[in-house]
């Protein structure tokens, strides 16, 4: 009965179905499945093909992204049974994300929050406009292990180096690592900042994350 | 020819309908449609309020208006079908008429391929300059945008160093993409106004125009649209600049794109008229497709090419000039990929007369300046400029008495008619027509020769100077903003 109802779990979120996997993701507690087995043998089976199959360039990005949205869903409702059992879901770390001060661009970072909560990160999205007081605030309110700041314009890129000096001088470093995004971004401007990661597109934004948590095996 | 000459597309011969006059009507519906239920976010004060003044429907706590679709075709009919871009030499203003394709540089780029090391490194103001330069002497080049950023300057005020350096490095029509607060364009404003002598003159002769970026989908950015009111509000023209991409920040299918690019394009455009009527104003559009696999902006592939062949039937529809993103590359150096998404996307733009190509010389989807790629992209607009002009034909054309003169066999090397028309043949610079074997010996490509003309231009070319005390008082303009 399980098994079947894993594949189907599997299948919601190959199909990126967010109604089904929720309602999957119901149905498991009625059945008094244990929420942590069905997040492993069921959803995570699901975003793991997906993943491979984006690796062999068969799936594409919005098929990546509907995945990890499905699974967002199927989580949301198992994570309340999980803590009523005392147990949480093993992370792979916490990642504050946001858009710097003065800048509105955001597609590019809610593509990375997306990818990283779906390979395992717990990610909190400050969203757009963000004075560094409010990022760092908010990554040692959550204990976050990376902050991820994404710019569009050279104007306002200088704010990450902002955030980077204020970690610095406060000595948050490198306990909580920087990656750093957004088009105009560059391999120089990285090394000058002194950020510990930065990648191109939000697929490589999760190996990189990865590599920070020192997890690159995962 | 005089270094002053400028090289523009007019009366094509060529022709393309890449949409149908139902076709056109049914977007421009459905993006009415769109605007009215949907809304579009204005995220600034001022705009707000213009809106509501106007009976659009304002949330202001989201930011979003919706609009009745004859409050916006009422304001759209106010803006004027074609103006001028004034140069800071006269006789290098451009027309925005319909029948004109004038090619601006590209911008705004964050990496320069270095003119002597050939090494890429991070864009400074001296680029500025430099690309300025060369782009005065260039007479493909009609008009500038700030090719890329001067990042060696203060943030506060990088938009007016780099607009001053264009300005003293070229006489050509200055559009910057780079102004997009309203403190920099109140600034640049006055320092339009220094090179007309005044700012009641600007309306006249408009040195300066300003592109702003919207925020797709659906949006804009709250101190592009207070710099854009400024602008408009002394004649400066302005338009709104689309780069919604399929599958990111646009609907995937192409039609669905055109509409959200077009319902913030003219939202935006509409506010302008609402707020200043008979403002010149421009549509300015580069959408493309995104990468499948990392969700980029591609700047190129055959969406790319449609768009741009596209997006001027519909500036047409609102009967306002476009400026259209063309000759953008996700090539990483002057190729194969670079040639063909330059030819194409410049050639789909230009046979529909797109008013201003936006432009030459950019690697890497307009991040990466190139001195060659500038220098190539340049013969491409040379040879899409000859192909507009397409076949004429008349008595002489038809060649009737060479023809019989050289009569079956023969050859055509020793007639009149050849030495009276051979000019008329494209002669490339950069195409690589020679014997093998001379090519053997050497090895080196159009990118060689292409750097080494930049080279020498840089070198050479000296612009007329820009008056001292002007640039004194651009000095004292931008340290005002620099506090």
């Amino acid at each position: 009965m399980s098994e079947e109802l894993y594949k189907e779990m599997a299948q919601s979120i190959i199909d990126g179905d967010s109604d089904i996997s929720t309602e999957l993701a119901k149905k498991s507690i009625e059945l008094k499945m244990h929420p942590l087995e069905t997040i492993t043998k069921g959803f995570v089976v699901g975003v793991n093909y997906i993943g491979d199959q984006f690796g062999l360039g068969e799936a594409f990005l919005p098929e990546l992204v509907m995945a990890g949205e499905a699974m967002k869903a199927a989580i949301a409702v198992l994570e309340p049974e999980l803590l009523k059992l005392g147990e949480t879901r093993q992370m792979l770390g916490r990642v504050v994300l946001a858009t710097v001060e003065g800048d509105i661009h955001e597609i590019g970072k809610t593509l990375v929050g997306t990818m990283l909560s779906a390979s395992g990160f717990e990610v909190v999205d400050l969203g757009v406009d963000q004075p560094a007081d409010n990022i760092i605030g908010k990554a040692l309110e959550i204990n976050a292990d990376i902050i991820g700041m994404s710019a569009l314009l050279t104007t306002t890129m200088v704010r990450q180096r902002e955030v980077i000096e204020e970690l610095d001088k406060e000595g948050l470093r490198p306990r909580i690592k920087v990656m750093v995004g957004g088009a105009p971004i560059t391999r120089d401007w990285v090394t000058k900042i002194k950020a510990d990661g930065y990648s191109e597109d939000a697929i490589g934004a999760v190996k990189i994350a990865k590599d920070l948590v020192g997890k690159g095996d995962q | 020819m005089s270094s002053k000459t400028i090289k523009t597309i007019s009366n094509p011969k060529l022709k393309l309908e890449v949409l149908t006059q139902e076709e056109v009507i049914k977007i421009h519906e459905t993006t009415l449609q769109i605007i009215e239920k949907v809304g579009v976010r204005f995220p600034s004060k001022r705009a707000l309020e213009i809106w509501e003044a106007n009976g659009a429907d304002v949330n202001y706590e989201k930011k979003i208006v919706r609009v009745k679709p004859h409050i916006i075709e009422d304001a759209l009919k106010k803006a004027p079908p074609a103006y001028k871009l004034a140069a800071r030499d006269p006789q290098q203003d451009l027309l925005l008429d319909g029948n004109h394709v004038n090619l601006g540089t590209d911008g705004c780029g964050v990496e320069v391929i270095d003119i002597n090391t050939g090494e890429k490194r991070t864009s400074c103001l001296q680029d500025v300059r430099d690309i300025a330069r060369i782009a005065d002497a260039t007479e493909e080049v009609a008009f500038h945008w700030v090719a890329v950023s001067a990042q060696d300057a203060p943030v506060e005020a990088r938009g007016l160093h780099e607009l001053k350096a264009v300005w003293e490095n070229s006489t050509k029509h200055v559009q910057t993409e780079s102004v997009y607060n309203v403190e920099e364009a109140k600034a640049a404003i006055e320092m339009a106004a220094l090179i007309v002598g005044g700012k009641d003159k600007l309306r006249e002769r408009p040195v300066l125009s300003l592109m702003q970026c919207t925020a797709p989908p659906l949006g804009h950015d709250g101190g592009s649209l207070d710099a854009a009111l400024l602008a408009a509000e002394f004649g400066i023209p302005t338009g709104f600049m689309t780069m919604a991409a399929c599958a990111t920040t646009g609907p995937t299918t192409m039609a669905g794109n055109l509409v959200v690019g077009n319902a913030e394009v003219i939202a935006g455009t509409a506010l302008l008229q609402l707020a200043y009527p008979g403002a010149p104003v421009f549509y300015a559009a580069a959408q493309t497709a995104s990468d499948l696999r990392t969700g980029a902006y591609t700047g190129g592939g055959p969406e790319d090419f449609l768009f741009g062949a596209a997006t001027n039937i519909l500036a047409d529809f609102y009967n306002i000039p476009l400026s259209m993103g063309s000759f953008a590359t996700g090539a990483k150096e002057p190729n194969w990929q670079a040639g063909l998404e330059g030819s194409l996307s410049t050639f789909m733009a230009s046979i529909v007369m797109s008013d201003m190509l936006l432009g030459c010389g950019f690697l890497h989807g307009s991040r990466i300046w190139s001195f060659a790629e500038m220098m190539l992209d340049c013969e491409i607009f040379c040879i899409i400029h000859k192909m507009m002009q397409g076949i004429e034909v008349n008595d002489e054309t038809l060649a009737i008495d060479s023809i019989a003169a050289v009569g079956p066999g023969g050859h055509y090397l020793g007639q009149k008619h050849t030495r009276k028309h051979m000019r008329e043949l494209f002669m490339p610079q950069f195409m690589d027509r020679r014997p093998y074997s001379e090519w053997e010996t050497k090895k080196d490509d159009a990118r060689d020769w292409a750097v080494s003309k930049a080279r020498k231009t840089l070198k050479e070319h000296q612009p007329d100077p820009l008056d001292e005390n002007i640039s004194k008082e651009m000095d004292r303009i931008i340290k005002s903003v620099e506090k």
